[in-house]
């Protein structure tokens, strides 16, 4: 029975928030927490790592700037050299003002899509994709706690999950 | 205590100030004279030869003279409105009802504090800009609108008479509504009366339709019309971005350093990153109406539109382009990341920067009308701030000084407390 699952079921998510806090501070190791909307302070509580998002957004974003002046370079300057405002001045500098709108867009565009793949990507989710979580119910009003369960320590956790406010407790199988 | 460490503040920053003041009034109509009769003598010579060059030495005299009018003119105007920017901050909180902010309402009513006095100098500017001590408002000069159709066309809306009525309503408004509010806070802390917080509520709703207008038609009047011929839509919203940030990001300081002195243990990082959220929005926010406002009058290249950025790229080049770097590009870029807005070293020196650059603002906004291109950040400038900024320092930090610095009794300061 090594590698077999308790799963913890609470219907509030203040409960689940004093679980959480309750069963880390014994040391055991929650696997995964389900929950039908995100929980304020839920990943600090589980002590998980910060996400790196913002960062690839940011390169993202950089990424975006840079193809939109590369582009705008290439289409109004160098390939058909544009009249822009009356300025016939043919270089990219002086007829900045004019692309400012579309390098803003671009870097919005790369930032926003390219995060939202990333995550995709991240959180192994892709079309067809079947669901992850163990209990239906998670996607309406209850919240599941896994924490992994060994020989050993199954009967104490389970007394503690008990106490620590959960509805149902169920041990199953990986 | 409070009062003692700030009065030492203020003597620090005003005595060097206030000689150099004198000093300032004396070198800088000196200074002036003395130019004015070099370039005046040499004009009268080459009035002979030349009329045009003597009309430019008369030109460069009157910008010369403006010189100092309009460096005490700046720094009150922008201190006068970083006051109010900050009480127009205030006044959200009341009238959103916000949970995270009454834990700040004592900084802020103490910043807002600085609405009466600034308000008073600066109505005393106009009233010497009314009798033509200077020339920072050309049409208020008779000689001058009788020769321009342009300006004698608006004679119905820029007169002077108007003008100071105007200016008396915006400031009497203002400061008449924000001793309301604040007094009505104050009250709060002897007696747990709910009626006092709804009455704040409307009062503060009430302030915020007067003011989104009032502080339109002040920026026509007092920054707009300097360039008399020039007009922009955007104006109001523009000169309110650069206050609003500008009003935030004191309030961000002055709770920083008194958190630093201990007197604000209540406070914690999340309400400094809230305050370094909305310096960091609001610096996008102002740079987006710069742009706006930039974009369309250099497209369009309309001739009377856009001689107001041809005279600022060509003569105020560094302040024009340095201050766009110090507002938005250094903000945007220190304030990203999440765990800088919670250093207080960092809100501090990205604060500093903002005020700075925002100060920028209103110089190059009110600069190249009076002086033009004879301008230099001099002694002028620098001793004006300095005695403005005193001014502001010691109102603010006494106001302050003399209350209790937590708020009792707001229904939200609960949450306020607990916010993280």
């Amino acid at each position: 029975m090594a590698s077999k699952v308790l799963q913890a079921i609470y219907t509030d998510d203040d409960i689940l928030m004093e679980a959480v806090k309750a069963i880390r501070a014994k040391k055991y190791h929650i696997e995964e927490v389900y929950t039908p909307f995100p929980v304020h302070g839920l990943d600090k509580a589980m002590g998980l790592a910060e996400t790196r998002l913002a960062i690839t957004s940011f390169l993202y974003g950089l990424i975006g700037l840079a193809i939109s002046i590369v582009m705008m370079n290439f289409i109004m300057i160098e390939d058909w050299p544009q009249n822009i405002g009356g300025k016939p001045s043919f270089s990219f500098i002086a007829n900045m003002p004019a692309f400012v709108p579309i390098m803003f867009e671009l870097t919005v565009f790369f930032a926003a899509h390219l995060m939202v793949l990333t995550f995709y990507l991240r959180s192994k989710l892709w079309p067809f994709k079947e669901a992850e979580n163990p209990d239906v119910r998670t996607t309406d009003d209850k919240f599941l706690m896994e924490i992994s369960v060994n020989e050993k320590n199954h009967k104490e956790l389970t007394e503690l999950v008990y106490n620590s406010g959960a509805t149902e407790i169920k041990l199953k199988d990986n | 205590m409070i009062v003692g460490a700030v009065g030492l503040i203020y003597s620090f920053i005003d005595a060097p100030s206030s000689v150099e003041e004198v000093q300032e009034m004396l070198a800088a109509e000196h200074h002036g004279d003395v130019d004015a009769s070099q370039t005046a003598s040499a004009a009268d010579a080459a009035q002979a030869k030349n009329d045009h060059e003597g009309s430019h030495a008369d030109h460069v005299l009157t910008q010369l003279k403006n010189k100092p009018w309009t460096a005490i003119y700046t720094s009150t105007l922008f201190f006068f409105l970083l006051a109010l920017g900050a009480f127009a901050f205030y006044t959200i909180q009341h009238a959103s009802q916000a949970g995270w902010s009454p834990v700040l309402f004592r900084v802020m009513e103490g910043i807002s504090q600085y609405m009466l006095p600034g308000g008073i100098i600066l109505f005393v500017l106009f009233v010497f800009s009314a009798f033509n001590m200077n020339q920072i408002f050309i049409w208020m000069d008779p000689d001058i609108v009788a020769n321009d159709p342009v300006i004698a066309a608006k004679t119905g809306y820029l007169n002077v008479p108007f003008f100071l009525i105007r200016a008396i309503i915006y400031i009497g408004g203002w400061v008449l509504l924000s001793k309301m509010i604040i007094g009505n806070s104050r009250k709060l802390d002897n007696t747990p009366d709910m009626k006092l917080h709804k009455k704040n509520f409307k009062l503060s709703a009430i302030f915020l339709v007067f003011f989104i207008v009032t502080e339109s038609m002040m920026s026509w009047d007092w920054i707009m019309s300097i360039d008399t011929h020039w007009f922009s839509t955007l104006f109001g919203w523009y000169v309110f971005a650069s206050m609003f940030v500008a009003g935030i990001t004191a309030i961000a300081l002055v709770t920083v350093y008194l958190k630093k002195l201990g007197y604000l243990d209540f406070v914690h990082s999340s309400h400094i990153h809230d305050l370094a959220k909305y310096m960091f929005a609001f610096s996008i926010f102002w740079t987006y109406l710069w742009f706006s406002q930039f974009l369309l009058i250099w497209y369009s290249n309309i001739p009377e539109e856009v001689t107001y950025y041809a005279a600022r790229i060509q003569d105020y080049q560094l302040p024009f382009f340095g201050m766009l770097a110090l507002n938005f590009i250094f903000p945007t870029l220190i304030l990203m990341n999440s765990d800088f807005k919670r250093i207080n070293w960092i809100v501090i020196f990205s604060g500093i920067i903002i005020l700075v650059g925002h100060y920028l603002n209103f110089y190059v906004m009110i600069s190249p009308g009076t002086v033009g291109a004879s301008w230099f950040i001099g002694i002028p400038e620098i001793s004006s701030i300095l005695l403005i900024a005193g001014l502001f320092i010691f109102v603010v930090f006494n106001a302050i000084g003399k209350v209790n610095l937590l708020p009792k009794n707001n229904p939200f300061l609960k949450e306020s407390k607990d916010f993280h």
